[in-house]
């Protein structure tokens, strides 16, 4: 199947336009959200919450005793909630640490629904398959119902974001600042961590209890690489969050046995790591590049000033000297003279290299910074 | 009891011991996510390893594993030195991709795999004596209790031999490096047991339950004492009786056995949470409670000894404006210093007693001194009576 047919299929299939739509849109509110969850250093909270929600699905089920995905989304936010209070209050009012925290909830729950699941297993209930798509996530099963649920519930966040805009910004990068100024920290606080919860109940349908954390997590920290300003941040991780989806499940449709939730983690895994290598600013390429002018930058003024302090022996600072004598200092190379060359600071001829007036003046001049500096 | 039964028992006790000793180390270096991340990441190295051997209890699969989870480690910590996001960020970037690898290969051959995807998560412990290690038509038992049990006798031979090293730089980073003791090798060599058991442990309880078998005993026993020895002890001895009864708990109602020992492990530490001595929630909120009602007591004594010659400043009516007290508060200050004799009213007005005045003079010396940890022993001096 080449590209244009697949975008054509997307258009005119319904449920290849609905899924495609789907983790579009769950992309975008995980991004949108997830940048203030990397940003606050809560990266795994995400990872907790989506496995404290296992258990919430589970008892919907046994309460309603059938299938209904917005009751179980209810469940979920509730038993993610209570997970997260959890680990505020373990975290506040012990000595244990947020680490252990997170990993306790995460796991005790987990387990717990675990057990609630092979409990519901043994029930005979028809309705009850399909419980376990929850742990990766069947984004076959979306209906248009629940890609409109995610677009109102992406347009609400998106309302109060905007809101509450400067506020939450305050709070992120100075929040003794913002305690100061009168602000219901303790209230913000439980927005945006609910949030949070919501966009991760959201996407457990579609990518699983498992994998959750990472769509939360993977485009924001893309993101993060491009920009310094959370503004730009936040948009940009809204688009390759969506990109991951529109993407991943193109690919998991083309082939056979592939889920879609794995797949659009591995391609968000890959923006992230596209973006810590090419990132003009703090990829490490370009770092790498950096370091590697400076230390020639470096270099090069080292046997600048060794020249200098031989030059200015000399009346005639041009008087040419042989480079032998610069054999017993390590840092020149002969690509580095031909730079100095290059730059005008030094003529080389044959075995010789006498320096320019450009060259002179430049390197006292970065002698007499290095000493004003001293001073 | 068949002899199956006491053979899943056994191999849950030993899964227990050697999940909580490591654990313990991990829950005090506050390196408790990194299980997280080992458990999920070496499911591609299990799935590779299976390609291979086609047993899940080969040695060959665990060594795999192991790697993979070492692996992890320094994958974690590359992407944390590069600055470009914080350590919990790193982790949950990694893990969940290897995850998804591990998750890919697995349904791309769903047909020669007999692995599925229920088993990675949970485990199959009530599956494991089926499996038995046989040498020379001699029958020696099941072969993951061979396996967890060589491992965990490792762990503890580990544990014993590097005791003293383990606790120094647990608790003090610095001074062991100073010592000469290398942090990166001890570091490195506990993420090795950490992952080579959370492979062992997988084969029973699966990838998340080991998480919980690491974490849960350590943090409820680090709830009960201070003491490294102690804490072993207590979290071994915690893993082992939620084994158990997690195991009869999921006999008697016919549920996951891995899902009934983490759930039980729950009950458990949500029951030391909210009791523990000291350090449980309410004997913290009740600790709490009091010294915010006995720092209240020291600002009124203080306001007192300070309008000693106004009287209008001590009635008993206007406590709640000059202080800017709650009804209830001011009640509640005032029978304490009543009862400890600190004051006495007379007509609506309150005036120090003699003894009143000598702690509240005492006090503001300590505040001003900056000795304010005094005051805590002074009041067991002074009170009769605790807020």
């Amino acid at each position: 199947m080449d590209l244009l047919e697949y975008i054509e299929l997307v258009f005119t299939d319904y449920t290849l336009r609905t899924i495609t739509m789907g983790t579009a849109v769950l992309g975008a509110i995980c991004g949108m959200l997830g940048s203030f969850a990397v940003l606050r250093k809560q990266s795994l909270l995400g990872d907790a919450i989506s496995h404290a929600a296992l258990p919430g699905i589970a008892i919907a089920f046994l309460i309603i005793e059938t299938k209904s995905n917005s009751i179980f989304l209810l469940g979920a936010l509730i038993s993610g909630l209570v997970g997260t209070f959890w680990i505020r209050g373990i975290t506040r009012k012990t000595h244990l640490k947020s680490d252990t925290a997170l990993g306790l909830i995460l796991s005790l729950f987990f387990g717990f629904g675990m057990l609630l699941l092979t409990y519901i297993q043994k029930i005979p209930n028809a309705h009850q398959a399909g419980l376990a798509n929850y742990l990766f996530g069947q984004a076959a099963t979306l209906m248009e119902a629940d890609v409109w649920l995610m677009t109102v519930v992406t347009g609400i966040s998106l309302i109060v974001l905007l809101l509450f805009w400067k506020e939450l910004k305050l709070l992120l990068f100075d929040s003794d600042y913002t305690k100061t100024l009168g602000f219901n920290v303790q209230f913000l606080d439980i927005l945006i961590t609910s949030f949070i919860v919501i966009a991760i109940v959201l996407g457990l349908q579609t990518v699983g209890v498992v994998l959750m954390s990472a769509m939360l997590l993977a485009p924001a920290a893309a993101a993060r690489q491009w920009t310094n300003s959370l503004g730009i941040m936040v948009i940009l991780a809204a688009i390759i969050g969506a990109s991951s989806g529109i993407v991943g499940t193109a690919i998991s449709a083309s082939q056979n046995n592939l889920s879609t939730g794995p797949v659009i983690v591995l391609v968000a895994a890959t923006f992230v790591l596209f973006s810590f290598i090419f990132s003009p600013k703090r990829g490490l390429l370009f770092r790498e590049i950096r370091f590697r002018k400076n230390r020639n930058d470096l270099e090069l003024h080292k046997t600048l000033s060794f020249m200098y302090n031989i030059a200015k022996t000399h009346k005639n600072i041009s008087h040419p000297h042989a480079i032998k004598i610069l054999n017993n200092f390590q840092g020149f190379s002969k690509r580095s003279l031909k730079e100095l060359a290059d730059k005008d600071y030094i003529q080389l001829k044959r075995n010789t290299w006498s320096m320019t007036e450009a060259g002179f003046n430049t390197a006292s001049n970065l002698y007499d910074q290095l000493t004003n500096q001293n001073q | 009891m068949s002899n199956a039964q006491i053979e899943i028992q056994l191999i849950a006790i030993l899964v227990a011991i050697a999940c909580a000793l490591p654990g313990t180390f991990l829950v005090l270096r506050k390196m408790a996510l990194i299980t997280d991340a080992i458990s999920h990441s070496i499911l591609p190295g299990i799935v590779v390893g299976f390609f291979i051997t086609q047993d899940l209890s080969s040695p060959l699969l665990i060594f795999l594993a192991a790697l993979t989870g070492v692996l992890t480690v320094v994958l974690v910590e590359f992407i944390q030195k590069t600055g470009l996001v914080k350590e919990d960020t790193a982790i949950g970037l990694v893990f969940p991709a290897l995850f998804s690898i591990g998750v890919i290969m697995i349904a791309k051959n769903a047909n020669d795999v007999h692995l599925d995807i229920d088993a990675v998560l949970l485990g199959e412990l009530a599956f494991a004596p089926f499996d038995r290690f046989i040498y020379n038509d001699l029958d020696l038992g099941p072969k993951s209790l061979w396996v967890i049990g060589i491992i965990l006798l490792v762990t503890i031979t580990l544990l014993i031999t590097f005791f003293k090293e383990l606790k120094l730089s647990t608790f003090d980073a610095g001074l062991a490096a100073a010592l000469g003791l290398s942090p990166v090798v001890l570091h490195y060599g506990l993420m090795t047991v950490a992952s080579i058991t959370t492979v062992g442990a997988f084969d029973a309880v699966g990838a998340i339950l080991v998480i919980a078998l690491m974490i849960a005993p350590a943090a409820t026993a680090y709830l009960l004492t201070n003491d490294l020895k102690k804490m072993l002890l207590l979290a071994a001895t915690f893993g082992v009786v939620c084994a158990l009864s997690g195991y009869w708990i999921a006999h008697w109602l016919d549920i996951s056995i891995s899902g009934a020992m983490t759930t039980t492990l729950g009950i458990l530490f949500l029951l030391v949470y909210l009791f523990a001595k000291n350090k449980g929630l309410f004997s913290v909120l009740y600790r709490q409670k009091r010294q915010r009602l006995e720092v209240s007591l020291l600002t009124f004594l203080l306001h007192l000894q300070n309008h000693k010659d106004d009287a209008t400043e001590r009635h008993v009516k206007h406590l709640n404006e000059h202080i800017n007290w709650q009804k209830v508060q001011s009640k509640s200050v005032l029978r304490l210093a009543l009862q400890n004799n600190m004051i006495q009213i007379n007509n609506d007005i309150i005036s120090l007693t003699e003894k009143g005045e000598h702690f509240a003079e005492e006090a503001i010396n300590y505040i001003m001194t900056n000795k304010n940890a005094e005051i805590e022993n002074m009041k067991n001096r002074f009170f009769l009576f605790r807020g």
